[in-house]
């Protein structure tokens, strides 16, 4: 049997900001991992990928990563994710400044 | 302190107008990004984990108070308010808009500072010992030998494409402050029978994948054969250096397959050749730099406040004890500024604390500062004299953390907090156990032991060589912490030792609250270090107080 597909969101650097952001359904790019399409077919995910690759333009070092499902969206599968997800630990800069402002 | 020449200064705002350029093509979308990144990483600009990373050579660890608050500048206006200092004298803004870098190389080059050859496999920053032209045990100042190779190694044409990335580490000093022996060259100076200065020549030497120790390739290299000699090293690396595979690329891997008899052969022959080719300009140049590092003219100040304060206020005392240094001239001093405040992420000053301490230098330290592989920032020259009113302006600061060579002056590295290749966070580990030794109050009683981590097996934060040393991996999905013991940084380097199984993010650090009650236990008075402890009685019982405890709770 195959290894079932570990579902995937897209992600990237913004070419400007560096900031982490993920791709959206309707082809934005959010700067928060609760926005960002969950592809759960393989095939899928190698088309977005490649859509997403194509926006040079806008960011910088495309790749599927992955994810799981929850209320609040995608979440992060392993703990990288989760630290790009949510910003450094030490200061309360980038994602972490969004997510106290909150 | 070397000033820039007209030739420097145009070189260097070249390479920012250059780089504008490059900028702009990339943000137009005429440059690709696999074509502008080989450029921006020329010009010390990473794409981390959460931003860019600019990260500026402060070459062998030395800045001016103009330098500083440049420094300070551009953290507020381009950054969000502090710098990192790193274990290569470098500093790294973590936070800059790709469009903003121009400018920001530009207000580096207004103080004379750059990017260049902070990344590539190129020769880097040429670091020293940044008690240089102060230490008590200095047989010259090596920092104008460092210039000189930064000056011969910048755009040096032969070197731009090396297998690998090279560093250079140089110290004047018996006692290695450098880490000579862990770079790919390390040059230690030594006198011949004559009493002649010249440098004991190291090569391989590297952290990272396959630690390894230097091994000497030449006993005495007279000064003036030093650009030379290097050159014949670096040229026989760029020939012979593997580019099959960038793990066995670096030199240590050269000279572990060549042979270090046979290397020497080569670089020998080749220096023989090189050497016929140096007219001496080299020393005319060498000449004026020496010139530009004058030690600066002490003047002999009345010891009595030094004593008053030192006898009456214990805070100063034991800042004292810890942080400052004898310096080579009676009645100064050499202080260590603490980068590592309880809690605090080490190596990070905020734009305030840059402006503090360009202040004091300027006021109390003839205008020089130094940053330490050690990640914390150094006043040479202060007449003792002056050390109250410092350590008293260090400490409205919050800079007057008395804990230099303690337990909780850490080196860590970025980590996975900001590095893209890291396997594990570091800094939060440090900022835990300083924290927790704090709280404890044994930091002075446990003494002299240095801690250092990595967030992957890169190891700048040079944890192989720490008198305990952590390691963050990834195993299966989860960070865990490899811990060596017995590593040694300086003259007598040593790689320390892998205690066994890693521990989880939640253990490591009752782990070396472990290791250190152990110590405790262990040592044969209080004088006796932690790494001397460790040397007497091996690794054994310091194993047992990691893994007995675990064995007994896993019962
Ligand atoms: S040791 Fe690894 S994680 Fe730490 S700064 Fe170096 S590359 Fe990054």
């Amino acid at each position: 049997m195959p290894k079932p597909f570990t579902p995937k969101v897209v992600t990237a650097n913004a070419l400007l900001e560096g900031e982490v952001v993920y791709l959206t359904a309707d082809d934005t790019w959010s700067p928060r991992l609760g926005d960002a399409e969950l592809i759960d077919d393989e095939a899928h995910a190698q088309i977005r990928l490649l859509d997403a690759e194509m926006r040079a333009d806008e960011v910088v070092g495309v790749y599927l990563a992955d994810a799981a499902v929850s209320v609040q969206g995608p979440r992060p599968v392993h703990f990288r994710e989760t630290f790009r997800a949510t910003g450094p630990s030490n200061y309360r800069h980038g994602k972490q400044e969004e997510i106290t402002a909150k | 302190m070397y000033r820039y020449t007209d030739f420097d200064a145009a070189f260097v705002r070249q390479r920012v107008a250059q780089f504008r350029a490059q900028v702009a093509r990339r943000i137009d979308g005429s440059l690709t990004e696999d074509e502008f990144k080989p450029l921006r990483l020329m010009n010390g600009l990473y794409l981390q984990l959460h931003a860019y990373m600019l990260r500026v050579a402060i070459p062998y660890g030395t800045l001016t108070p103009a330098q500083m608050r440049q420094l300070a500048m551009i953290a507020e206006r381009w950054d969000k308010g502090y710098g990192h200092f790193t274990t290569r004298q470098n500093v790294q803004f973590n936070w800059p808009k790709l469009q903003d870098v121009p400018d920001m190389l530009d207000a580096l080059a207004d103080v004379g500072m750059h990017a260049i050859q902070t990344s590539g496999n190129t020769i880097r920053n040429v670091t020293a010992d940044h008690f240089a032209g102060a230490a008590a045990d200095e047989i010259e100042d090596p920092r104008p030998v460092a210039e000189l190779l930064r000056q011969w190694s910048t755009d040096h044409p032969e070197f731009q494409f090396l297998p690998r990335k090279f560093k250079i580490a140089v110290t004047g000093s018996p006692n290695d402050r450098a880490v000579t022996k862990a770079h790919d060259i390390g040059l230690r100076m030594v006198r011949d029978p004559a009493g002649a200065p010249g440098f004991e020549v190291i090569v391989g030497g590297g952290l990272g994948r396959t630690p390894m120790i230097g091994q000497v390739i030449r006993g005495f290299l007279p000064k003036a054969d030093l650009l030379p000699y290097i050159e014949a090293i670096v040229a026989v690396y760029n020939l012979l250096g593997r580019r099959d595979n960038k793990y066995k690329a670096r030199i240590k891997i050269t000279v572990h397959e060549t042979g270090l008899d046979k290397l020497r052969a080569l670089v020998e022959a080749e220096f023989a050749t090189r050497r016929a080719l140096f007219d001496g300009v080299d020393q005319d140049w060498l000449a004026g730099i020496e010139a530009q590092f004058a030690p600066p003219a002490l003047a002999t100040k009345p010891l009595a406040p030094f004593d008053a304060a030192y006898r009456g206020d214990p805070v100063f005392r034991s800042w004292v004890n810890t942080n400052v240094d004898e310096h080579r001239a009676a009645g100064h001093a050499i202080v260590s500024i603490s980068l590592k405040a309880h809690g605090a992420t080490p190596g990070d000053a905020t734009a305030a604390q840059m402006r503090v301490m360009a202040d004091l230098a300027e006021a109390y330290g003839h205008d020089e500062l130094r940053i330490s592989h050690e990640q914390n920032v150094i006043l040479p020259h202060v007449a003792k004299a002056d050390l109250p009113a410092v350590h008293a302006q260090l400490k409205a600061a919050g800079l007057a953390t008395a804990n230099i060579g303690l337990i909780s002056d850490i080196i860590a590295c970025p980590g996975m907090d900001y590095c893209a290749l890291a396997t594990a966070r570091s800094i939060p580990v440090a900022q835990d156990i300083a924290t927790r030794f704090a709280a404890l109050k044994l930091e002075h009683d446990i003494g002299p032991l240095k801690i250092k981590i990595s967030g992957c097996i890169n190891a700048c934060g040079h944890h192989h060589v720490g008198h305990i040393g952590i390691l963050g991996l990834d195993r299966a999905g989860v960070e865990t912490y490899q811990i060596t013991l017995g590593g040694d940084g300086t003259e007598d380097a040593v790689i320390g030792a892998r205690t066994g199984p890693g521990f989880a993010y939640d253990q490591i650090v009752p782990a070396i609250e472990r290791l250190v009650f152990a110590y405790l236990d262990l040592r044969a008075t209080p004088d006796e270090s932690f790494l001397d402890a460790y040397k007497r009685r091996g690794l054994a019982p310091f194993k047992a107080a990691l893994y007995d405890i675990e064995a007994r709770d896993a019962a």
